[in-house]
């Protein structure tokens, strides 16, 4: 399966990143280009919790196909938020259910964000995406 | 000037994470190890491992002896006067939550527990359940803008109806030293328990018990570079005569019978099932070393590390430091930057600090903040160390801003 454009394109940047401070450079970039949430979207039913930051995710499916909107207090978070919904972003529940996020995130070499030890949230964002998902 | 530990290379663990460019600022979390707790967790289990206060083969009497060798230990430690006051826990937690249940049949609706502003979840959540199970009233005693339990407040609301006052020695959070003498000496006359959470407080300096006066304290071992899974609970004798049996199962037991059983009084009866023999061997051994060390030259070199970290975060713009520190560790928050963000580029960099809330919600939540970043020292640490977390936290700064 080719990767969407835009996951394309971060892959890209991201391959090219020399050490932890192009990665972080690149990070708040993404996030920075991350949709902001509505005031009215960031409420409690939307909060993902487990994370030490603020962090809401929102999810609906329209003709089959997944959107996510996403947002955090934190800056760089913002940034992992924003390389997870570019991979995610208009996928169907057979495709989102096989994607492999984890891999995609390794890709990055942002794998050590994913770990539960972090309170950054990302692997709660996961798990949170994972049950919305579900239940739709 | 460079300020190296003397002890540094008694830790091998910090070489190793060394090697792996890691910085570990984190010991108000946990320890690294002293090679001498290596040795007797090898040794004991080596030579032969065995349960204690059951067999009456060889290497059980070894193992017992050892145990029991451990709990003298502790109870020099902390000048205790028999070493049948100290019973061994799991940890700190599971001997606070020995004590919230084994009180809860002494105390009525409406009575008070008190407890601090700025306690632990582990000396908070036990004695809030206990409340909620028994219709109490929990009083919070407020703290300073310094970080220390407001004592004036703290006179006035401690008073006939308070059953039990629960107060860490040492904050996890702000590193200040809480006024425990005053504190305690009221609570006693109003005819309260005095439970003293040190689980901060005993890895730095020597604490007498009998001279601080509680009727119970608590810490655990692997803050005081020991193993996990041990903690200590030391009572006065009259005040291990008020606990009732919490946990029930071997040897805690006198006599049993189908439908009844009798137990043995403290320390046994509070000790079910089979303790975690090697952990308390080990702490026992750690002691040991910690006892062999120049309890002056560790108590200088900690605070002078502590004035070089409180320096160098003073130092810096929109840095501000919560509380007034006076030990071990500080926590800070920077303007305009979010916890989470510093904490990432810290790790980044191999610099291991804690981020976040430290198991003190409403501490953190009553200061308006969702998080701060702790910086904490062990007798391990150098000024190298935080040298290092300096120029990683200036790196970091200058990226975020």
């Amino acid at each position: 399966m080719s990767l969407p454009a835009d996951a394309q394109a971060a892959l890209d940047s991201f391959e090219q990143a020399r050490g932890w401070e192009q990665r972080a450079r690149l990070l708040m970039q993404m996030g920075d280009r991350l949709a902001p949430l509505e005031d009215a979207q960031k409420c409690e039913g939307n909060r993902v919790h487990g994370c030490e930051s603020l962090v809401w995710l929102v999810v609906e499916q329209r003709d089959g196909q997944w959107r996510f909107k996403a947002g955090s207090d934190a800056r760089l978070l913002r940034g992992l938020l924003a390389l997870l919904l570019v991979r995610v972003q208009g996928l169907n529940s057979a495709e989102l259910a096989a994607l492999d996020l984890r891999e995609w995130f390794t890709r990055l070499g942002l794998e050590r964000q994913l770990s539960p030890s972090r309170s950054n949230g990302l692997h709660a964002v996961l798990q949170r995406m994972a049950e919305l998902v579900s239940v739709s | 000037m460079f300020q190296p530990s003397p002890w540094r290379a008694d830790f091998p663990a910090i070489d190793a994470l060394q090697r792996q460019h890691q910085t570990y600022l984190d010991s108000a979390a946990t320890t690294q190890k002293p090679q001498a707790l290596l040795d007797a967790l090898s040794h004991y289990y080596g030579h032969g491992a065995a349960n204690v206060h059951r067999a009456q083969h060889l290497p059980g009497a070894l193992a017992t002896q050892a145990f029991e060798t451990s709990r003298d230990k502790v109870a020099a430690w902390l000048n205790a006067a028999e070493s049948r006051q100290i019973i061994f826990t799991h940890g700190a937690t599971s001997a606070l939550n020995l004590l919230a249940y084994g009180l809860e049949h002494r105390f009525e609706a409406g009575e008070e527990i008190a407890v601090s502003a700025l306690e632990h979840h582990a000396n908070l959540l036990p004695w809030q359940q206990l409340a909620q199970r028994r219709n109490m009233r929990l009083v919070v005693l407020p703290v300073d803008a310094h970080g220390c339990i407001d004592l004036d407040q703290a006179l006035q609301l401690i008073g006939p109806r308070t059953r039990v006052l629960a107060v860490s020695q040492l904050s996890n959070v702000l590193g200040t030293w809480q006024p425990l003498p005053s504190l305690l000496a009221h609570a006693r006359a109003q005819g309260a328990l005095t439970v003293v959470d040190g689980a901060q407080g005993v890895v730095h300096g020597r604490h007498d018990v009998q001279q601080l006066g509680c009727d119970f304290y608590v810490f655990s071992s692997h803050k005081l570079y020991g193993p996990e899974g041990v903690g200590v609970l030391y009572g006065r004798p009259q005040a291990l005569g008020l606990l009732r049996h919490w946990q029930f199962g071997g040897e805690m037991v006198q006599l049993a019978d189908y439908h009844s059983a009798s137990f043995r009084p403290a320390p046994l009866g509070f000790e079910a099932g089979t303790p975690p023999i090697a952990g308390v061997i080990g702490l026992g051994a750690t002691l040991d070393y910690l006892a062999s060390l120049d309890a002056m030259a560790v108590s200088n070199h900690e605070s002078s590390l502590h004035q070089h970290l409180l320096r160098g975060l003073a130092d810096r713009d929109g840095v501000r430091v919560l509380g007034s520190p006076q030990a071990a560790l500080a926590s800070f928050v920077i303007d305009g930057v979010h916890n989470a963000d510093i904490a990432h580029l810290l790790t980044e960099q191999g610099i291991a600090v804690r981020a976040g809330h430290h198991c003190a919600m409403p501490l953190l939540k009553g200061l308006v903040l969702d998080g701060a970043i702790r910086v904490s020292l062990g007798l391990y640490n150098d000024s190298e160390d935080l040298q290092r977390f300096f120029d990683a936290l200036d790196q970091g700064l200058e990226l975020l801003r």
